[in-house]
């Protein structure tokens, strides 16, 4: 662990949809071992830039760069800095089509060419690691939402990539199901992973972050520790944010 | 009932040999609609606006047409105006053909589009190149959606075969009239015996394969 080394290098990158500046300007540094927690309101651009850093997008200016090579869906080599840069979706989206297990261990065998044996061997592991042991020969459609999310991550471990991203992981779960996915993000934390994730869960954020970025209009608006962020926010805009997340006692008239 | 008909002689035979003409025929074209209805889903999912249009133009004109009057063009029609002789079965497989290639192209076509991007996406978030998240992510999803749907076409072409007598193909339900038509005399009751097991006949070829098609259903649902 090197808390010096540069994972992810993020250098002025700007991106539009229909005008619409959707980044403006970002620049971001993201060390090993780190857990940048992204947050903001919805439209803010944080789903974007993430799917900027693994090349689903193409950014309009700027550059992305993990370790020494550039990220961009139009570079030869795309498909080898993915594999690097593991990416778990709101909806999870395991494929229907194949169980579990085979979900887990398709991406090792076809895209790293690993033996089946040692796959299968890492899979259950990891498998067993969140809980999912039993449910490994099923398929995604017999499995509740949590647990979907919690195979999709194993999905993205066991390629046992440099950075993790998370795009709103539980924002499509019931309530009761969110925890158990933030459990297991929280034992990834506690494994030195470096990560980025974007929620919309605060006290979360503000127990598993070492950095919050707090992103409005496409602008990086606040980079701070979270201790400081959730306190004490340096501008209007973040305190204007966090205020949506509390609520003030109903002094009913008598 | 007229059924001591069907084991006089050769009538019996005669009726499966019909009904081996009309399976071959519908397999025949079954097979070409599946491959040319592929090429065709994939083109219409391109959202190309020429390739749209045309499609468009050609499923309808196989909506609206009954098959009847494609297989009297193709049969008589082209002999005359373009002195091509095509063969009565050749003009059937043409025709089914055709039919078919639309109503595949159309499956196709909602199969591809309904598989969602994300899906893709989290394939190429995994490392997995395009040709790698067609063959092991895109394909078998579609395939799995495509073949109770394609199933249910064939059991449909199956039926529709009864028309090609009109071109003077001796099918099952023709081979039956040319049984009944020589009995009339000796059986007066042969025309129900012969139609009870013409449909008997469709009945164990095409539940068999519509079963086949439910049972696919609720396995890959």
């Amino acid at each position: 662990m090197n808390r010096e080394k540069e994972v992810l290098k993020i250098e002025h990158i700007s991106k539009g949809f229909d005008q619409l500046n959707v980044l403006d300007d970002i620049s971001l540094t993201v060390h090993e071992g780190e857990i940048i927690v992204i947050v903001g309101p919805s439209g803010c651009g944080k789903s974007t830039l993430l799917r900027c850093l693994n090349g689903l997008e193409a950014v309009d200016d700027g550059h992305v760069y993990l370790g020494e090579e550039t990220v961009n869906p139009s570079v030869k080599n795309i498909t080898r800095i993915r594999e690097r840069i593991g990416m778990v979706f709101q909806s999870y989206d395991l494929f229907p089509h194949k169980t579990i297990l085979e979900n887990v261990t398709l991406a090792p065998m076809k895209v790293q060419k690993r033996k089946r044996a040692e796959v299968n061997e890492e899979a259950k592991k990891l498998l067993e690691r969140v809980g999912l042991s039993a449910k490994m020969s099923q398929y995604p459609r017999q499995l509740s939402g949590g647990q979907k999310q919690r195979a999709a991550i194993v999905r993205a471990l066991i390629m046992h990539p440099e950075v993790l991203l998370f795009d709103e992981v539980t924002a499509a779960l019931d309530p009761e199901m969110v925890r158990e996915v933030l459990d297991v993000m929280l034992d990834l934390a506690r494994q030195n992973r470096t990560m980025l994730i974007v929620t919309h869960e605060m006290a979360f954020a503000r127990a598993i972050a070492d950095r919050v970025i707090f992103l409005d209009g496409g602008h990086i608006v606040e980079d701070s520790d979270p201790g400081e962020f959730f306190t004490l926010p340096k501008t209007d805009r973040a305190r204007k944010f966090l205020n949506t997340f509390t609520f003030d006692t109903v002094n009913k008239e008598i | 009932m007229g059924f001591e008909v069907l084991f006089k002689g050769t009538n019996f035979i005669r009726l499966l040999e019909g009904l081996g003409v009309a399976l071959r025929i519908s397999m025949i074209s079954v097979g070409i609609s599946i491959v040319l209805g592929m090429i065709l889903g994939t083109l219409m999912s391109l959202k190309n606006p020429v390739i749209t249009v045309l499609s468009r133009i050609y499923l309808e004109i196989v909506h609206i047409m009954p098959q009847m009057v494609l297989l009297f063009i193709v049969f008589f029609g082209f002999s005359k105006v373009m002195g091509i002789n095509i063969p009565a079965e050749a003009s059937a497989i043409i025709v089914f053909s055709f039919w078919g290639t639309a109503e595949m192209g159309d499956l196709v076509r909602g199969c591809l589009i309904s598989i969602p991007m994300i899906q893709y996406e989290s394939s190429y978030a995994l490392g997995m190149r395009r040709s790698k998240t067609y063959l092991y992510v895109i394909i078998p999803q579609i395939i799995r959606r495509l073949i109770p749907l394609s199933i249910n076409l064939i059991t449909r072409m199956i039926k529709t075969t009864s028309l090609i007598m009109m071109i003077g193909i001796v099918e099952v339900l023709k081979a039956g009239q040319q049984i009944i038509e020589a009995n009339r005399r000796t059986s007066p009751h042969v025309a129900f015996g012969v139609f009870a097991t013409v449909f008997l006949l469709y009945f164990l070829v095409c539940w068999p394969i519509s079963q086949l098609s439910k049972y696919l259903e609720k396995r890959w649902s």
